[in-house]
């Protein structure tokens, strides 16, 4: 326990650093989902005068909820390239070399991501409270609210170290942030579900982040929503990005 | 290579788009990104057309604007790639040893941005027909939205090369591509301008070019011959392809005679 402990915290530690000290890793990570969230609630807030669309605390807020889990979720798929970065760097060689408990270096990547994601989703919060938004939630609502953000970004950066470490080169960049894109925007981003058309109304029927938004919005607004199946599909897609992060890193083992 | 100026723009063209077709990465995405962000805009907000005011009861043929300007964004990356790796493998320096005028090097360059340019458009309006887009200006409209594409391409497409020529890096080429982005999404993009409703927002898509640019196409979708929405995309469209020539071409000389 104690050397998956240090080989964890060493890991954590250099990836929090490199974050917070470069502004080519905190600027692009930081402005990104601030962006969306300037354009989309400054260009769309009218989209709450369309009939069916219902949300009592307003346009800012339901598209916070989006860029909540969209920090969340980049936040982890950024993570990822920095293990990419680590492998083409030759420091990940390194350290596989010097961890006595290798399970920690997969752990230690997970709480960066963490660390980054809770730096983002504050900033984007202060954004979105200084503009006006509203939160309807309660207490025990918003520490649920943050808890599903940072279960998602948890299950989104152990994908992103899996495919890290099987591909082991930056170019896997896109094999990470598609899949992300794409999860994010086949979902109700802009308006409830019931108010998507056509095909991308049948994505979202089966995309597991329409879940996570819907639930999200529910805590935003004080009626939580679909909560506990939220909790319930992030805790299977940790279960899952674990084994797939593992292997992984047996993969890079072996390659090593 | 060839005489006359015409000759050595031909050679520089023909070059340039030769090179640009054969890389599917950059083909491939300026063909499915634009396509994929009006399918996504078209389903997610539908129902936006439900506004009181909203000036048509499709959304796909108000979004079909958006791929051809952000088509248009990924011709700027491409060009400016392609300029960067000129400046990187030494190719500018060589040609700087040739007689060969600084104006035909520019030109001839961005032949491959009106190659792909041209393509996007044909893609972006067969696309839009077949998942049933109007079109009220008829066929010459849509010739005319092709045009403007290749206008608009060729205006983003100097600055990428302005960016590759100033810093000579593919990297400080991709670090304009966010900009440029956000100039697409704060502009009237997804609302038309007066159901913006946000001040400041409908401030900054008024100031923004790009604006007028979508309103240009979209005119020519929704309302038919609108002069004022035809003059204004034009007139940006031309305004900053002619600031960035004149950018990228000052650039040149530069880099030229450093080199």
């Amino acid at each position: 326990m104690r050397d998956l402990l240090a080989s964890a915290g060493a890991v954590w530690w250099r990836n929090a650093h490199n974050f917070f000290t470069n502004p080519a890793f905190i600027v692009p990570g930081t402005l990104f989902p601030l962006f969306f969230f300037t354009a989309f609630a400054g260009g769309l807030s009218r989209i709450e005068g369309v009939p069916g669309f219902g949300f009592e605390p307003g346009y800012t807020a339901w598209i916070y909820g989006f860029v909540l889990m969209q920090a969340a979720a980049f936040g982890g798929i950024f993570t990822g390239f920095s293990v990419a970065r680590d492998f083409e760097s030759g420091f990940s060689r390194r350290l596989l070399l010097a961890s006595r408990r290798r399970t920690g270096i997969v752990l230690g990547y997970v709480l960066a991501a963490t660390t980054r994601s809770a730096f983002v989703l504050s900033v984007v919060t202060a954004a979105a409270l200084l503009t006006g938004m509203e939160l309807h939630a309660s207490a025990g609502d918003l520490v649920a609210m943050y808890a599903l953000a940072f279960a998602v970004n948890a299950a989104s950066s152990l994908f992103g170290i899996g495919v890290a470490m099987r591909l082991r080169t930056m170019q896997a960049g896109p094999a990470m942030q598609t899949p992300a894109f794409l999860a994010l925007f086949l979902a109700p981003v802009w308006v409830p579900f019931d108010l998507l058309t056509g095909w991308l109304k049948s994505a979202a029927s089966i995309n597991p982040v329409t879940v996570f938004l819907e639930a999200e919005r529910g805590f935003i607004s004080g009626h939580p929503t679909k909560e506990g199946l939220a909790f319930l599909i992030t805790a299977g897609l940790i279960a899952l990005f674990v084994m797939w992060a593992l292997r992984g890193l047996r993969s890079a083992e072996a390659a090593a | 290579m060839s005489g006359g100026l015409a000759g050595q723009v031909a050679t520089l063209a023909r070059r340039s788009a030769t090179r640009t077709l054969r890389q599917p990465m950059m083909l491939v995405p300026s063909l499915l990104f634009p396509l994929l962000l009006l399918a996504v805009n078209t389903g997610g907000l539908d129902s936006a057309t439900r506004l009181p005011g909203f000036p048509t009861n499709s959304y796909l043929t108000f979004a079909l604007a958006i791929a051809f300007v952000q088509g248009a964004l990924f011709a700027a990356n491409s060009a400016g790639n392609n300029m960067a790796s000129d400046v990187e493998t030494g190719f500018l320096s060589r040609l700087s040893l040739t007689p060969m005028r600084r104006a035909s090097l520019l030109v001839g360059q961005l032949g491959g941005v009106v190659v792909l340019g041209l393509i996007q458009a044909a893609t972006f309006l067969a696309a839009g027909i077949a998942a049933g887009a109007h079109f009220e200006a008829g066929v010459p409209g849509a010739l005319l939205i092709v045009l403007l594409s290749v206008l608009i391409s060729v205006a983003f497409g100097a600055l990428g090369a302005f960016a590759a020529l100033r810093t000579g890096s593919g990297e400080a080429v991709q670090g304009l591509f966010p900009l440029m982005f956000a100039a697409l999404f704060l502009s009237s993009m997804a609302l038309p301008r007066d159901l913006i409703e946000t001040d400041w927002f409908r401030t900054v898509a008024t100031w923004n070019p790009v604006s007028y640019m979508l309103e240009g196409i979209r005119s020519l979708m929704i309302t038919g011959w609108d002069g004022e929405a035809l003059a204004l995309a034009f007139g940006c469209a031309g305004g900053l392809a002619l600031i960035t020539l004149a950018a990228a071409s000052a650039a040149l000389r530069t880099r030229m005679t450093r080199t």
